[in-house]
């Protein structure tokens, strides 16, 4: 079904004006899920019977001539992080293989409430730690462009299912930039809001202080209205915002003219691929043909933000992941002396390499005599590098830079060097360490026709102004409406 | 620098049991790892607040009041071990 | 025990205490669930306390207030700021694999409690959530068990953890200083201070060092304490056990002890646990707490009265300082005396019925004052008809008895059973002359100048009338009848 590769505003039309119901648009997703997903491994399971449910009532609905919420009847993925009641949720880890959640996580309680199909649980690298979804312990993501590359992680197969148009918009978590580097990779809109814009609770935690959910969409307007639909206060969660998510939706058509367009100077510098540049300065240019004023900005202390960010994220994932323990849900190693051989085994046959490293490098951080020289030392630096923020947003309206400093890379080619797995992720960490606000959109393909994300960053609470200036710029790149030969 | 025994002792506090090879190989990637974390004593941060959140309030609490939203069977229904009405471990010691 | 004299002449304890209070609230301090004692295992759990994948903690208000409260009547600081920290170890108790407390900044700092002769100084009160409960089968206890059951009902508790300075020099110092605490919370109404169901748990800190020496000892910390009593011995053996150490040249090693009631002994769990290496930093799911002078005086202005002021009250009442005591620390008894003297009963009377008479039927009978069939206002009236003079003293003190058993009404017993005083000079006087004729002997040695045989005269008119004769009139009557 052509309709299916159509952004979901495209989609919900359709809907409205009874050119197909919801149900043949669910199952048409189906359909392909079955037909693609072999190869692409976007999905963990699937929960085919509940979408159709859904999309049952909205077709119920619209033959009543109700009003249906934007969203209703859309096909759409979570994030194998993300608990929805008598479906699995695995993190893509072995230690959580069965583990069939018995409630619902906040965002799924409000896709439930606007009529949303949910069709399954995308694959992501195990408890969201990687960049190139290659951490899964199930099976990797193939990048819809060309199936021996990745498609970046750790929200790997939310991206590829939107991108491969096996759903129209699907939610992931970004902790790192585990949304935008995958929106960049799978040349789709990946869009990680301010901290505490959308409830964690029922999201499975990796860095509580630094994960963030957001969506993944085929157009700004796309991820707006997913963003509106999930956004908000909810008493469950103390870290989240109690304030206003404001109508942007309806606000997104605005002239750009006399926007601050700040370019981050470190980023654009050496390392960065000339295709990858090439196409950045060209949006730049875009930028500025739509009348907004263009300025270089320094960040001087983002070197530093990889450091800062592997002791935050790794400390606090060691502590999240102790609940892990094979007492109370989860796997369990059998034949075990004592307790302790217990907790050990378990933990040593249910988690994957990277999440030991990590839990490890988090262990250590923390550990006796060690916390004033890493942990606490990386929560100051997290100060001055947001105090950099502050400042820069003091000049510019918005900061733009490449959302990576290459494109998708090839399958296996970096799994044995993690630290060099680590540096693909300079551009996108620094906004979880301050709670901004950023996204990756699609701006051009490299010579491979593999797919360039520009990112974009706002400063905190201000989706407004960064969804605006996504928008305008993407009406006039035109790349949003590229789809995958697959 | 991590050591091998720094390696075994943070195993140990964090229950994973590691192999040899498994040893050998976090000994070294956390060398790395740590060596270029180490690079953010270049920058001196005396007096500066640790940032424990990226953004600052304060007082979230909810009312004193019970809610039960699941039943024991649905809680204990992913347990790996179970007696009775309770969760079940191996012996302690 | 001549060693513990001996050894009691050379050292002096030193004593901390690190007590538990859990607070008295409705919901659990992070998860949802109602937090009471006794319910079937794993039925006050939901998918916070388990720590299911995804959820998350959100403070329970009350909690805090109630933290405030201990503060404001322990004498402590409240902090303008604190926050909350993660203490992280393994144990199947323990659902998350950490447990949240206050580490560096808890919501009370400093503070004191009077005990009999001193201040007992408090260090800090922080909050943090109690761990569930082991079972552990096929053996008495955890050793030798073949494997264990976890109940976590009680995970998620609100507890106050209270830190003394290490100020007390005897188990009994120790004793009155629990005691006085738990008074202390229990009148402002944050805890129920049982220490057998746990909901008050002390963990004491106790070296020792020779009488004179400035510098303290390396201590042990001892746990699993449930009783005043088992505090006192547990001390008792612990400060003979260091004792003999330093005595044979020893040294005693700072260590976690566990305390053993039916052995009447402590054992070490060293090498039992592994060293413990909390790993403690800020819990980045809660956001710190600003308590704003605003709330502390809010919450100043609920402060009941408090264990001390009602002592003070009561003696400026007519109590002596025993009786003012012994009620207060009965704290369902000083409610009923406050209502009591509501009434405008005389206060002395109704403390010496009280501590007499009621006292002794409760304690046979095993029911708590508010549970008796003597509801305040029948006492009153009881009370009302002493003083009036209607009734004798013994009497208002059998029919208190009566009205305990029966609650009937004190007006109409009176009534029913003819009890009122016999004010009648003609029903008194044929009786105090018989008195005096039936016993010539006693009357002359009386006359001969044996004063004290008045009372026996007295007594017999008591009996002939069963108590009811108006004193004052059968003492007039008496000396007119003996002086003829």
């Amino acid at each position: 079904m052509e309709l299916l590769k159509k952004t979901a505003t495209e989609q919900h039309k359709a809907l409205i004006n009874k050119e197909v119901s919801a149900l043949e648009l669910t199952k048409a997703s189906i359909e392909r899920i079955e037909k693609l997903d072999e190869k692409l491994g976007a999905f963990n399971s699937t929960t085919f019977d509940e979408a159709i449910e859904t999309a049952k009532r909205v077709d119920e609905k619209i033959a009543k001539n109700e009003q249906i919420p934007f969203l209703a009847g859309i096909p759409t993925a979570l994030k194998d992080n993300m608990n929805m009641t008598g479906s699995k949720t695995t993190c893509s880890s072995k230690i959580l293989e069965n583990f069939v959640s018995p409630y619902d996580a906040t965002i799924t309680t409000k896709l439930k409430e606007n009529l949303v199909p949910i069709l399954g649980k995308a694959n992501l690298d195990e408890f969201a730690m990687g960049s190139s979804n290659e951490n899964s312990a199930f099976k990797i993501v193939r990048n819809p462009y060309n199936l021996n590359k990745v498609p970046g992680g750790s929200s790997g197969g939310s991206a590829a299912s939107v991108s491969a148009s096996e759903v129209t918009l699907s939610l992931g978590s970004d902790t790192g930039g585990s949304i935008r580097l995958p929106a960049s990779f799978c040349g789709i809109t990946g869009f990680k809001p301010t901290y505490g814009r959308v409830s964690r609770y029922g999201l499975v935690a990796f860095a509580s202080s630094l994960d963030q959910i957001g969506p993944f969409g085929r157009s700004i307007e796309d991820v707006t209205h997913l963003y509106e639909a999930i956004a908000g206060y909810d008493v469950k969660d103390s870290t989240s915002l109690n304030l206003e998510v404001g109508n942007i939706s309806a606000n997104l058509k605005k002239d750009i003219k006399g926007l601050k367009v700040g370019v981050i100077k470190e980023l654009m510098a050496e390392g960065v691929a000339d295709d990858v540049k090439e196409s950045i300065e060209n949006a730049i240019k875009t930028y500025e043909k739509l009348g907004a004023e263009i300025k270089e900005i320094s960040l001087p202390l983002l070197k530093h933000s990889i450091g800062v960010y592997y002791i935050v994220a790794t400390a606090e994932a060691s502590s999240n992941l102790a609940r892990f323990d094979g007492v109370r849900y989860g796997y369990r190693a059998q034949n075990c002396e004592n307790l302790l051989d217990m907790y050990c085994k378990t933990r040593a046959e249910g988690f994957g390499p990277e999440v030991k490293r990590r839990i490890m490098l988090g262990t250590y951080a923390l550990s006796s005599g060690y916390y004033d020289a890493y942990y606490k030392k990386a929560q100051q630096l997290r100060r001055l590098i947001a105090n950099d923020f502050n400042k820069a947003f003091e000049s510019v309206d918005i900061l733009v830079s490449p959302t990576c400093p290459t494109t998708a890379f090839d399958l296996n080619s970096k799994a044995n060097n993690p630290l060099e797995m680590y540096l693909t992720d300079i551009a996108t960490i620094s906004s979880n360490l301050v709670g901004a606000p950023a996204l990756s959109m699609p701006c051009g393909f490299d010579k491979d026709n593999m797919p360039i994300g520009l990112q974009i960053i706002a400063k905190n609470l201000d989706e407004m102004t960064l969804l605006q200036s996504a928008y305008a710029l993407e009406q006039e790149l035109g790349v949003y409406n590229q789809r995958p030969n697959i | 620098m991590i050591t091998k025994k720094d390696v075994e002792h943070v195993a140990k506090l964090a229950r994973l049991e590691l192999t040899e090879d498994e040893k050998e190989m976090f000994t070294h990637q956390l060398g790395d790892v740590l060596a270029h974390v180490e690079k953010m004593n270049e920058v001196d941060t005396t007096g500066i607040e640790p940032m424990n959140h990226p953004i600052d309030f304060v007082n979230v609490m909810r009312e004193d009041k019970k809610i039960y939203e699941n039943t024991r069977e649905e809680l204990m229904s992913n347990a790996p071990d179970v007696e009775g009405e309770y969760f079940k471990v191996p012996k302690i010691n | 025990m001549s060693e513990t004299s001996t050894y009691k002449d050379k050292y002096e304890m030193v004593i901390g205490l690190e007590v538990h209070a859990q607070l008295k609230t409705n919901s659990k301090i992070f998860g949802r669930e109602g937090c009471e004692f006794g319910k079937d295992p794993n039925t006050e759990t939901g998918t916070i306390t388990l720590g299911l994948p995804g959820v998350l903690p959100v403070l329970n208000k009350e909690c805090v207030n109630m933290g405030i409260l201990t503060g404001l009547a322990l004498h402590s600081t409240i902090p303008s700021r604190c926050k909350f920290d993660r203490k992280q170890y393994f144990y199947p108790d323990l659902p998350k694999g950490y447990q949240i407390s206050q580490y560096d900044e808890p919501i009370c700092l400093g503070g004191w409690v009077q005990i009999s002769n001193k201040k007992i100084g408090i260090t800090r009160a922080h909050l943090e959530e109690d761990a569930g409960k082991l079972v552990h089968a096929g053996a008495a206890g955890l050793y030798g068990s073949s494997y264990s059951l976890v109940d976590l009902n009680r995970a998620g508790t609100p507890l106050l953890e209270i830190v003394s300075e290490p100020d007390m020099r005897s188990p009994e110092e120790a004793r009155e200083y629990v005691e006085t605490l738990r008074n202390i919370l229990r009148y402002i109404g944050v805890c129920d201070g049982n220490l057998e169901e746990g909901s008050m748990r002390a963990d004491a800190n106790i070296s020792i060092r020779p009488i004179g020496q400035k510098e303290f000892g390396t201590r042990a910390e001892i746990k699993n304490v449930n009783s005043f009593r088992s505090l006192v011995r547990a001390l008792e053996y612990e400060f003979i056990r260091q004792a003999e150490i330093l005595e044979e040249g020893g040294e005693v090693i700072q260590e976690t002890r566990l305390w053993d009631d039916n052995a009447g002994i402590t054992s070490s769990m060293r090498g039992k646990e592994d060293a413990h290496d909390y790993r403690y930093f800020p819990e980045p799911d809660l956001m710190p707490l600003e308590i704003s002078k605003e709330w502390i005086e809010e919450i100043r202005s609920k402060m009941p009265e408090l264990p001390d002021e009602k002592m003070e009250r009561y003696q400026k009442a007519g109590l002596s300082e025993y009786d003012a005591s012994v009620i207060v620390n009965q704290i369902e008894m000083a409610k009923y005396f406050d209502e009591l003297l509501k009434t405008n009963v005389d206060a002395k009377t109704a403390s010496n019925f009280l501590m007499g008479e009621v006292a002794a039927f409760l304690k046979e009978e095993k029911i708590s004052i508010e549970n008796s069939k003597l509801t305040v206002e029948n006492f009153a009236k009881l009370l009302g008809l002493l003083k009036k003079g209607t009734i004798s003293n013994n009497i208002a003190k059998s029919l208190v008895i009566d009205i305990l058993k029966t609650g009937k009404d004190a007006q109409e017993l009176v009534e029913e059973k003819g009890l009122s005083v016999i004010s009648d000079e003609s029903s008194i006087l044929p009786i105090v002359q018989k008195i005096v004729n039936d016993n010539p002997e006693q009357v002359a040695a009386y006359k001969g100048g044996k004063d004290k045989l008045f009372g026996f005269f007295v007594g017999q008119a008591m009996k002939e009338t069963k108590g009811r004769a108006n004193p004052q009139l059968l003492n007039k009557l008496l000396k007119q009848e003996l002086e003829k």
